[in-house]
């Protein structure tokens, strides 16, 4: 017997190949193109989810992980694209236009990264929490815009998308279908991990640190990984939107995107699998929609979003399949 | 470098952190008697920056303006007080992050939809532009000195009215115990309105004053919003006295930051490559003294420990 949940877990995904299929036949690019953006963006959701909605870390520096994962994409392809080594003493190191060489060097960066962003910010709770991953993002925000080797506030263009063995990166629906697989692999491995005892542990860290710490888990050892899982997935994320814009520039860093990745997951729902895939989904719709009409539709965005904290609590998930009382 | 250089940075890094203060003791305010984390901050500077160019030019006058800043600045605040807040001060902080971001959108679309998305220009008044001749034979800046002594001013205010008056009593007593006040007779929810509508006027304020040596543009209010959330960290969030010496801590880091490391780094590298990183490094620097702070004080230089 398939819960409220599963269904509405199926037909979601469902949805989001159908598009693309129906946008091949019709013959609409544009579609694929924005289906590929939901894929991407719901991935680096699924990531913060993690922390935020399961392990109850409010990060908002989550563009770090986005940004630099754009940005090792970036340098890997632009040195390699000119043929110059990246650095050759001790060792020699190539850039590489290889998709998965770049995904495993965007989830290590990404990794250490979250590890260090990690290790200090989760020894402060709360409001420190928000502002020091915010301001971590910040830190290498200035830093993208203020270093002139890869652009700086010009951003670096990748003239040709990365490839991949037997796809064709340039055409859209492989690409596609490349982000959506990406996509599906980190929401099952977002459920596989909430549902170990890894993930039990975690929620419980988030309910009542002082328990958990008593039954002999160390909350920060389990807080710490998962805010390090959550920025690998959210960084390979980012390596992907770099593919599919060609470009990456400082603004992919910016407070604004951490502000938008947190928006997809509470919009969707938190702490709900699909919940980013929904939030998404509905913030590129909106984003067309609205702004086909007027040219100020971040203004009726800010609008509907004070609407949901306010009145509309769960999301569109919480709407669509509300949660048991014991989640 | 001559003496009189490093003093004229000194004292700009001064302007800055006092620039700063204005800036953090509403955010820090409002965290300490409402617990509420307002990323919207920002946006209450953008317009007291936007009245008092505006009111300066229909005006002529720089002083109706600055006046305007406060007004306008305080009212926005009191009014997205009693519309959205107010509702928010019991939820956690993440319903808080997000309405406050939305509220960043409107204000940011708003104000681009109402005056377009050029930038507008405030002129220092006649009597405060120039320099003056400082003791020791430092040139400077009379508009600058002016918002240092204002700043100054500002910040000494805050401390009588906190520490001295009865307005102050009920606003500490909120900090400790908003229950206890609230049934001691105290009507709570006029008390948070007028405490936010304080730090507003307080950052409208932060915003006139800038408004007159930068331009006055939509996303005015974000980069000095993150610098304000790293000195109510490094300070501790819901102290003043925290506030202030993060402030000039951050003021002065960033300042002289910029002015010294690119002079440093030319000692053993290239001119170029020593102002890239230089600067590079500098932009990150306010950034590494919150790390280090918190590593040692995990919630501020003065803040309660969680």
């Amino acid at each position: 017997m398939m819960s409220r949940e599963h269904l509405v877990n199926a037909i979601v995904i469902a949805l989001l190949v159908l598009v693309p299929l129906l946008a091949l036949v019709l013959d609409e690019p544009y579609l694929i193109t924005l289906a590929t953006r939901v894929s991407i963006l719901a991935m680096a959701g699924v990531g913060l989810n993690l922390a935020l909605g399961y392990g109850g870390l409010v990060s908002l520096g989550h563009a770090a992980f986005f940004g630099v994962g754009g940005y090792v994409t970036g340098i890997l392809a632009s040195h390699a694209l000119n043929y110059e080594p990246i650095m050759q003493t001790p060792w020699m190191i190539q850039g590489s236009t290889e998709m998965p060489v770049i995904w495993i060097c965007a989830a290590l960066v990404c990794g250490v990264l979250a590890l260090l962003i990690g290790a200090l910010s989760l020894r402060t709770t709360g409001v420190y929490f928000i502002m020091i991953t915010l301001a971590f993002a910040q830190m290498l925000y200035y830093f993208s815009i203020s270093w002139p080797t890869y652009g700086g506030e010009d951003g670096l263009s990748v003239y040709l998308r990365n490839t991949f063995p037997g796809l064709n990166t340039m055409n859209g629906i492989h690409f596609f279908a490349i982000s959506f697989a990406w996509l599906l692999a980190a929401l099952w491995l977002s459920s596989a991990l909430v549902q170990s005892r890894f993930g039990l542990a975690l929620q419980a860290a988030r309910q009542n640190p002082v328990r958990v710490a008593a039954v002999g888990i160390a909350p920060y050892k389990v807080q710490l990984t998962a805010f390090v899982i959550s920025g690998v997935i959210t960084g390979v994320a980012g390596a992907l939107y770099t593919d599919l814009n060609r470009f990456v520039s400082p603004s992919v860093l910016s407070w604004h995107t951490s502000g938008e990745i947190m928006v997809f997951v509470i919009l969707g729902g938190v702490a709900r699998l699909v919940g980013p895939l929904v939030g998404a989904a509905v913030f590129i719709i909106l984003e067309q929609s609205l702004g086909g009409i007027s040219e100020n539709w971040q203004f009726w965005l800010g609008a509907l979003l004070i609407v949901v904290v306010l009145h509309a609590r769960g999301g569109v998930m919480g709407f669509l399949a509300p949660e048991n009382g014991h989640a | 470098m001559s003496a009189g250089l490093v003093a004229e940075q000194l004292l700009n890094g001064l302007q800055f952190g006092v620039m700063l203060f204005l800036m953090s003791a509403g955010l820090t305010l409002v965290f300490g008697v409402m617990g509420l984390i307002n990323l919207a901050h920002g946006s209450l500077y953008m317009v007291g920056a936007y009245a008092a160019a505006l009111v300066a030019g229909w005006t002529g006058s720089f002083w109706a303006g600055l006046a305007a800043s406060l007004m306008a600045a305080a009212i926005a605040g009191a009014l997205v007080e009693m519309v959205v807040l107010r509702r928010l001060y019991r939820r956690d902080h993440l319903d808080q992050v997000l309405a406050t971001f939305a509220l960043i959108l409107m204000f940011s679309e708003g104000t681009r939809w109402l005056f377009g998305a050029f930038p507008l220009y405030l002129n220092v008044p006649a009597s405060l532009s120039g320099t003056v001749l400082l003791p020791m034979g430092i040139v400077y800046s009379k508009y600058r000195l002016a918002i240092i002594v204002c700043g100054m001013a500002v910040a000494l205010g805050l401390f009588i009215l906190i520490g001295r008056t009865r307005l102050g009593v009920r606003i500490r007593a909120g900090q400790s115990d908003r229950q206890m006040i609230a049934a001691l007779g105290v009507d709570i929810a006029t008390l948070y309105t007028v405490v936010f509508a304080l730090g507003a006027a307080l950052a409208g304020l932060a915003g006139a004053l800038v408004g007159a040596i930068q331009s006055v543009e939509v996303g005015m209010g974000e980069p000095v919003l993150i610098l304000a959330f790293v000195v109510i960290v490094i300070g501790g969030i819901g102290s003043i006295k925290g506030a202030l010496v993060g402030a000039i801590l951050v003021g002065m880091t960033d300042t002289m930051g910029r002015f010294l490391l690119p002079v440093m780094f030319k000692n053993f590298m290239d001119g170029a490559t020593a102002s890239s990183v230089g600067s590079a490094l500098a932009s990150m620097l306010i950034y590494i003294v919150m790390a280090t702070v918190l590593i040692f004080r995990p919630s501020g230089l003065y803040g309660k420990p969680a």
